[in-house]
């Protein structure tokens, strides 16, 4: 799994007007008959690292376009810094972007695509060598000055578009899924690079990703889409820990799911029960794997025990993921690798980690 | 591929000035021919302004002109036989470019493309010296050749095309299954080049029923229909040969659609890949 | 995975025709430039007489710049009327494109004659430009200048390179991917800037063919000045076609014949060694 950064936990409300930098009020999408935003609200603070992530056709990339101003709004409106911005053509806007396939334009060295957007808005042009210099050095691409963009690697012609954009010092930076065409350990680096970059620049970037793992890698806060709409804006950290719906609980790492019912104040799925404060009815629970344990002799005293068999093993280096069965469930746990092992065991969890899902 | 290619940037101020620039471009392309139709039906010639007396008379004139439709046959025969002829070499030309390497590859390459890119006087005259030497006495053979050889890159640029489309692990798994490269190329290879023969064959058809460069110096007694259209010219115009005008035209039109909805069937949406370059 | 038999069987035939209907025929032409006529017949003796006479004659050459000039003039107001054209449909005419495409494709390939002839009809004194001018009370009596002038001739070739220059041009900018110029709009240039910077230069290398296809065309063409063209508009293959015609001299016109051949040969190569390098792939 990925290390964690140490990364800002933000409140989960939205900040309040003076720490937001971009603010989209109610933004629809409509392309033809299909609505691809539904009314979608959402605010960015300046310098954070948020990130869209969602399937396709979640509207991820619609909603970064309409920013962009590629696209128009079927309604609702995007405000940046107490201004109107989806009025604005997008030269006007102090947006730039990464995108996905770089764009970089075929017949310019590296240094002039760089300097590209210096030289059409009419930064002097003393300035502009030694801003795409220093945007180069950003990137470590200096030694590519002159080279052709043609003839570079994917990762190469990836840290060019980003320093094409970044020389321009937009207010907000949006990257389109820029690293889903590289090979995965090169997006690993990429990733590290670009989290510590926006660190050190304090620009606020707004990425686009249906990678949940890069999501909650890079991110200070997600902003989880589905089918236009948002699920959860939140923390990796709080996403993780506190799913708001099963969607989110699924999509945002592995989980369980346990339906049970729920009788003045006990939980009941199958032979587990435990102390919930739910009301009566029915009730879901998402309840991680690594939250499940192998019953090795003590458990605390309110954890719910059961017994299950072992179906699979699947085993992934320093942990393994165990299949498990019991009358009327399936579950996953994830254990600390431990050799082969089969038949029927006694496992449990502590109530706390079975988080109840809205529906 | 993952990148939009189709305008999917919105315009963001409506282009009027060149949408009404485009009009006028497209205007002046059409109009010469939407008059020539209007005074196809005029009765008093095919000048002054406005026609009046719209008649049928001169298609009445052009149906019963025997010369005409002598020549329209010839052409036929020409065109036929060009198609034929270009077809084959174009076809065993392509298979050549793609898959055999010989000495002169490359000069054959632009040789078979240059009576495409010379004006037609230099090929129709050079392909005239050549029927004196011989002593080949010029007629319609000597037309069918000239339009034979110089279609034969029309074929060969498309059936090249289509080659490269085609997937080669096809006839790898024919031999692999036991077919002879003879039945290989009948059973799978040809099928395959189906919508490329005629989509070629279309082209050069109508190309060839349109041509005068060459044509004008290889021509014996018989007339094809457009040096039949030529010698009428000289005596005078009439109507008549806007009547004649017209139908070709409309026998053009259609035939290129045709040709057009084959080839952007065949080869997606690159259809310009052929006409960019000829 | 192909045999020897194989290759040879698809190579020889048209390496053998082309050799024999192409090859030597050009050939034939080159040699016929280095003979000469004498008392009416063609005399197979090596000379260069005909390639002096070219050079030292002021009337060929005052008539190879003229129709340099025509082909200029063809291929400049071409590129005028399909440049926007073909940026307006690639760019800005959406669903409809395909249609449009059609409609430019269709008069490329319908016959040149007819297309001559309608502009013949068209510019005539009795002509319908001329009625219609008359009809609606601009022009009084008919402007003989329409026809029969370097400006009809112009006129008509225009009308039929307009398309010719059109596709390829059309090809370069479709190839254009989109989110360059999106890039563009988010670098903050604007849509002049973007087409100057961006679209322009990439389109090139469909220009330059296009251009260079309409001029060499032009430049070889004798059927516009028989048509619509006067005695002011006689362009060098006319010279030609006359002197394998009534003024019977095949190595004369043969010379002149090889002299548009390797002008249009260096041409076209010339172009192409450019575009291979503004080709940007």
């Amino acid at each position: 799994m990925t290390p964690a950064n140490p990364s800002t936990t933000h409140a989960d409300a939205a900040p309040n007007a003076t720490e937001t930098l971009l603010e989209v009020r109610f933004v629809s999408k409509r392309f033809g008959m299909r609505e691809v935003l539904k009314g979608t609200s959402l605010q960015i603070a300046p310098g954070e690292f948020m990130t869209l992530l969602g399937e396709s056709g979640s509207g991820k990339t619609t909603l970064l376009r309409l920013i962009a101003g590629f696209e128009q709004p079927t309604s609702g409106e995007i405000w940046m810094s107490g201004e109107r911005l989806d009025t604005l053509p997008p030269y006007k806007r102090r947006v730039n972007t990464v995108f996905q396939n770089y764009a970089l334009f075929p017949h310019l060295t590296v240094r002039e695509n760089v300097g590209y957007g210096l030289q059409v808005t009419g930064v002097a042009k003393a300035e502009i060598p030694g801003r795409v210099a220093e945007a180069l050095r950003m990137v470590k691409m200096e030694e590519y000055a002159s080279s052709r963009t043609t003839k570079l690697s994917g990762g190469q012609q990836q840290r060019v578009a980003l320093a094409r954009a970044l020389v321009n010092r937009p207010k907000l930076l949006l990257l389109d899924e820029p690293l889903s065409a590289l090979d995965a350990n090169l997006r690993k680096q990429m990733q590290v690079e670009l989290k510590s970059l926006q660190r050190e620049l304090g620009i606020t970037f707004l990425f686009v990703t249906h990678d949940q793992d890069e999501a909650m890698a890079l991110s200070d806060r997600i902003a989880l889409l589905k089918d236009g709409a948002l699920e959860q804006v939140a923390s990796p950290r709080e996403i993780y820990a506190h799913p708001a719906t099963s969607y989110a609980a699924q999509f945002i790492g592995h989980t369980n799911f346990l339906r049970a019912q729920v009788q003045t104040g006990v939980a009941k799925a199958g032979s587990m029960q435990w102390a919930a404060a739910q009301p009566d009815g029915s009730a879901l629970f998402s309840l991680r794997p690594e939250a499940i344990h192998l019953f090795s002799g003590s458990a605390p005293a309110a954890a719910v025990r059961f017994r299950a068999v072992i179906r699979q093993q699947i085993f992934s280096g320093a942990s393994e993921l165990l299949e498990l069965e019991l009358p009327g469930q399936s579950l996953r746990a994830r254990v600390a690798a431990r050799g082969p092992i089969t038949g029927e065991h006694e496992f449990w969890f502590s109530p706390s980690d079975a988080v109840a899902i809205c529906e | 591929m993952g990148v939009p290619m189709n305008g999917s940037t919105q315009a963001l101020r409506r282009p009027t000035v060149l949408a009404v620039y485009s009009l006028l471009v497209f205007a002046f392309l059409y109009l010469p021919i939407v008059v020539l139709i209007l005074y196809s039906f005029n009765r008093d010639g095919v000048g002054g302004f406005p026609p009046k007396n719209l008649t049928f008379h001169w298609y009445r004139l052009l149906f019963n002109d025997v010369a005409i439709w002598d020549s329209v046959l010839n052409s036929l025969l020409v065109a036929g036989g060009a198609v034929v002829v270009s077809l084959t070499l174009g076809l065993l030309a392509a298979l050549a470019l793609d898959r055999a390497e010989f000495p002169g590859k490359s000069i054959l390459r632009r040789l078979v493309l240059l009576p495409l890119i010379l004006p037609g006087i230099i090929t129709g005259l050079s392909l005239l010296m050549f029927a004196v030497s011989v002593n080949l006495q010029l007629s319609l053979l000597t037309v069918f050749l000239g339009h034979g050889t110089a279609l034969i890159s029309v074929a060969t640029t498309e059936l090249f095309a289509g080659l490269q489309k085609m997937d080669r692990a096809q006839e790898e798994a024919s031999l692999d299954l036991g077919a002879t490269p003879w039945q290989t190329f009948w059973r799978v290879t040809l099928p395959n080049l189906k919508l490329s023969l005629v989509s070629a064959g279309l082209l050069i058809f109508t190309l060839s029923m349109d041509e005068i460069a060459v044509t004008f110096f290889l021509i014996g007694r018989d007339n094809t229909l457009p040096l039949e259209i030529w010698a009428r010219l000289r005596r005078g115009i009439t109507p008549e040969i806007n009547a004649i005008s017209t139908l070709i035209f409309c026998v053009s039109v259609i035939l290129i659609l045709i040709w057009y909805r084959i080839r952007t069937r065949n080869i997606g949406s690159g259809a310009q890949e052929l006409l960019e370059r000829p | 995975m192909y045999s020897r038999t194989y290759k040879s069987i698809v190579s020889l035939p048209p390496i053998l025709w082309v050799g024999l209907f192409l090859l030597l025929p050009y050939a034939l032409m080159f040699a016929h430039s280095f003979w000469m006529v004498r008392n009416g017949l063609i005399v197979h003796q090596w000379n260069l007489r005909n390639y002096a006479a070219l050079l030292q004659n002021p009337v060929y050459l005052e008539v190879l710049f003229r129709t340099a000039r025509i082909a200029a003039g063809v291929t400049l107001l071409s590129l005028l009327l399909g440049y926007p054209l073909a940026y307006y449909m690639s760019f800005h005419a959406g669903v409809r494109k395909e249609l449009l495409y059609q409609l430019v494709i269709v008069p490329l390939w319908v016959s040149y004659l007819v297309r001559g002839y309608a502009w013949k009809t068209i510019l005539g004194s009795d002509g319908v430009l001329n009625g219609f001018l008359q009809y609606v009370h601009i022009t009084h009596v008919p402007v003989s200048f329409f026809l029969y002038s370097p400006f009809a001739v112009i006129l008509m070739l225009t009308h039929i390179y307009t398309p010719f220059v059109f596709l390829p041009l059309y090809a370069s900018l479709e190839h254009i991917p989109r989110n360059l110029v999106e890039a563009s709009h988010d670098l903050g240039a604007g849509s002049r800037a973007t087409f100057l910077r961006v679209i322009l230069p990439l389109s090139l290398p469909g220009l330059l063919a296009g251009a260079t296809f309409a001029f060499v065309l032009t430049l070889g063409d004798f059927l516009a000045p028989l048509l619509v063209g006067g005695p002011s508009s006689v362009m060098i293959a006319n010279i030609v076609q006359s002197l394998f015609g009534t003024a019977y001299d095949w190595p004369l016109g043969a010379a002149i014949s090889v002299c548009i051949l390797l002008l249009t040969v260096s041409l076209l190569f010339a172009t192409e060694r450019l575009e291979k390098r503004w080709a940007f792939r």
